[in-house]
């Protein structure tokens, strides 16, 4: 059946029977669709399988589900984009996806596991070595484990196992809402705080039938892009820092700075922690404010400009980010990859465009096609040219009215989707109400949990000594994959 | 060359003035709370996180506490956010805020001091949490704060650092990393938790998947906040190796 997305529906209308279920998903992938959410939701002492398929350039969601008590045919052999959601759902719920050729676990949460005890895929032979880096690296970052299988300098594979992250945060959203179940969207991944914080909001919006305001949601698009600003701000200097670039290194350390002072001016916080609430934003601005805001973005830009352009025209710069780290468009599609890393290998996806929300209408997206870290680059500096531009149109023309409507009740017996294109790509969240109208469960899918598999791929044939340069230019988050 | 040297020019010199009486925050900021009053049962009911005691020993801890402003808004006759980010403390028990003054965090003693005073070397762990912490660590490296300059640096092995700061509630699947990066410091050596998560859990405090930081490894300094600010990293750093008196 065809929904809407973002908004919620019955859930009992969307039950198969498990063959069918199968039948249908394969067929459903296999016209193109995209898996935005696979997983297992408890029923009794069986599961239900769900899973939500997306159709990018109808801005169609379609969902199916099916109950299942026994195991389960893997369906990653034919769409690999399914790899993790399956070993998701082995770990979580104990079904067995037959035939997967992967199956280990993921988070390393069940009883007797061991993190990043598994069993690794390795290559044998002649001069053949394996290269075993982390939990804990060298610089300030996210811990997670990584092996690479070489020959000399040349990566045949590279297996990525995280988990270390862990910290129990999907479950703890089942019963709620309550007081909590902001502050744990805030924190699913740190960097993305107004990605999440909206998708959970879309979601309970959704299920309680609330209309949020246009100047909420014009606000809220603020926040999002000044995020999306200060990160791939952030990452170009580090890109550049990564071939020892030293100037934009230094230059864009400082403006990823500057956008989340300008984020902290309009809530207290740099990273945006308690602007979002369910039905509206909890600060408004007033015109001193509107006018310093504006003045920041556009001194910060220009400055952005003139750090970031250095990299197009310094020839050692686009020497090491040319034809690095190549992920091919037929791999970013067939491993579902999303957000800039999805439209650097010329993949025309961005929620803000295929599934518009909020204040995002008209959206054009900006796609770089090569699939290499210049493309990577390239294309951030494209969204942050766009971001700007979007900025600068919501704070010069913000609505007026009310930033907060009432959000009520949520409806029973319900489920939502909501979907967001935070930076890092796109954002969804799948959230099941009960008899009672509290959660019964909630599914979080962050981008990165698509698209560590393609920093994968991007190893594929390459350096190890490139493996910090392609690693940044997708700057996945291991917190928001581990949850 | 020419380029960059122009925009070496344009983007001009940034490195701010630390500490400095200039530093302004932004009016929406929430640092230091004060308690305004002792009849702390409307700003405890409102606080999430358990931070806030009413009854016979009222107190805010800070180490709990996320800085979501809950307890200001439903009990703004109680609690009041000012603008001081100085907010680290020596012991645990520091943070608990009551109406006396808040307890900053002590410099080392002499013998540390001289050890570390000058050039004092960290090895991040990042253990559970949202990476926001450790995204404010990596700031002070940027020209923006120049951690350098006090002799301070981030480094990549446990042997070529004077101690550890460890961010996110520590998870039971770092629990044994976090352990071996610890020993693998030479002593004498330093423990600093850094942001709420690592204090007491933060928001993620009683979850089973958690286990805090483990009792053998005694925490010499504490920076509240979720994350805290970047000004309130580097000013507990200082404090703790006698930069700032």
């Amino acid at each position: 059946m065809k929904i809407d997305h973002l908004s919620s529906f019955n859930f009992g209308a969307v039950d198969l029977d498990p063959a069918l279920f199968l039948e249908t998903a394969a067929s459903r992938l296999a016209a193109g669709g995209r898996a935005l959410a696979y997983f297992a939701l408890p029923e009794g002492t069986a599961h239900r399988l769900v899973m939500a398929v997306g159709f990018d350039r109808e801005s169609r969601v379609e969902v199916y589900s099916a109950l299942f008590t026994g195991p389960l045919r893997a369906l990653t052999p034919s769409f690999p984009q399914l790899h993790l959601f399956e070993r998701e759902i082995w770990e979580q719920s104990g079904l067995k996806p037959e035939g997967h050729p992967w199956l280990k676990p993921i988070r390393f949460n069940t009883p007797g596991a061991v993190p990043g005890v598994a069993d690794y895929f390795t290559v044998h032979g002649s001069q053949v070595h394996e290269v075993a880096v982390g939990p804990v690296h060298a610089g300030v970052i996210e811990p997670g484990h990584f092996r690479f299988q070489c020959h000399g300098e040349r990566v045949f594979h590279l297996e990525i196992m995280l988990g270390y992250q862990h910290r129990g945060v999907e479950k703890r959203f089942i019963g709620g809402p309550d007081k909590r179940s902001l502050h744990y969207a805030e924190t699913l991944a740190g960097d993305t705080t107004a990605g999440h914080a909206w998708a959970y909001c879309g979601a309970v919006e959704a299920l309680s039938g609330v209309n949020v305001p246009p100047r909420a949601q014009a606000l809220r698009g603020v926040m999002l892009e000044l995020e999306r600003l200060a990160n791939h701000t952030g990452d170009l200097g580090a890109l550049a820092g990564d071939v020892a670039y030293l100037p934009t290194a230094s230059f864009c350390g400082r403006l990823r700075g500057d956008f989340l002072n300008m984020t902290a001016l309009v809530c207290g916080n740099r990273f945006g922690r308690s602007m979002f609430k369910p039905g509206g934003a909890a600060f408004d601005l007033d015109d001193a404010l509107l006018k310093e805001l504006l003045l920041r973005l556009e001194r910060t830009y220009r400055d952005v400009e003139n750090a970031v352009s250095l990299l197009w025209d310094t020839g050692s710069v686009c020497d090491r980010f040319e034809s690095t780290g190549t992920v091919s468009k037929e791999a970013a599609e067939g491993l579902g990859l999303v957000g800039p890393a999805a439209r650097a290998s010329g993949v025309g996806l961005d929620t803000r465009r295929n599934f518009p929300y909020g204040p995002y209408e008209n959206f054009t997206l900006s796609v770089s096609g090569s699939g290499d870290v210049y493309s990577r680059a390239y294309v951030r500096w494209l969204e942050i040219q766009k971001s700007v531009e979007l900025v600068r149109g919501w704070l010069e023309n913000l609505p007026a009215g009310p930033v907060e409507a009432a959000c009520g009740q949520l409806r029973p017996d319900s489920a939502a989707i909501s979907l967001i294109e935070g930076w890092r790509g796109q954002i969804c969240h799948f959230a099941v109400t009960g008899p009672d109208g509290k959660l019964r469960h909630y599914k979080v899918v962050d981008p990165s949990f698509h698209n560590w598999q393609g920093l994968a791929m991007a190893l594929r044939g390459g350096e190890i000594s490139d493996f910090p340069l392609c690693n940044k230019s997708f700057n996945l988050s291991y917190c928001g994959r581990d949850l | 060359m020419i380029k960059a040297l122009i925009a070496r020019f344009r983007q001009g010199y940034r490195t701010m003035e630390f500490p400095s009486a200039d530093i302004k925050l932004p009016a929406r900021y929430l640092g230091l709370p004060k308690l305004k009053s002792l009849k702390l049962e409307a700003a405890a009911a409102a606080c999430a996180y358990g931070a806030i005691s009413a009854g016979a020993n009222p107190a805010l801890d800070l180490g709990r506490c996320v800085f979501c402003g809950a307890c200001a808004q439903a009990a703004p006759e109680a609690v009041e956010f000012t603008q001081d980010y100085r907010l680290c403390a020596s012991a645990r028990q520091n943070l608990m805020i009551t109406e006396s003054d808040f307890k900053r965090a002590e410099t080392l003693g002499a013998d540390l001091r001289r050890i570390f005073g000058r050039s004092f070397r960290l090895r991040q762990v990042s253990a559970g949490g949202c990476a926001a912490c450790e995204a404010d660590c990596n700031v002070l490296q940027t020209i923006g704060w120049d951690l350098g300059r006090f002799g301070v640096q981030f480094v990549a092995s446990p042997r070529h650092a004077d101690g550890i700061l460890v961010t996110g509630p520590v998870t039971r699947n770092m629990e044994l990393a976090l352990r071996k990066t610890y020993f693998a410091v030479s002593s004498p050596k330093v423990v600093i938790a850094c942001g709420a998560c690592a204090i007491s859990g933060g928001p993620y405090a009683g979850h089973e998947e958690c286990v805090g930081i483990p009792e053998d490894i005694p925490v010499d300094l504490y920076i509240p906040g979720c994350p805290p600010h970047p000004l309130t990293i580097l000013d507990a750093i200082l404090r703790l190796i006698g930069r700032i008196p």
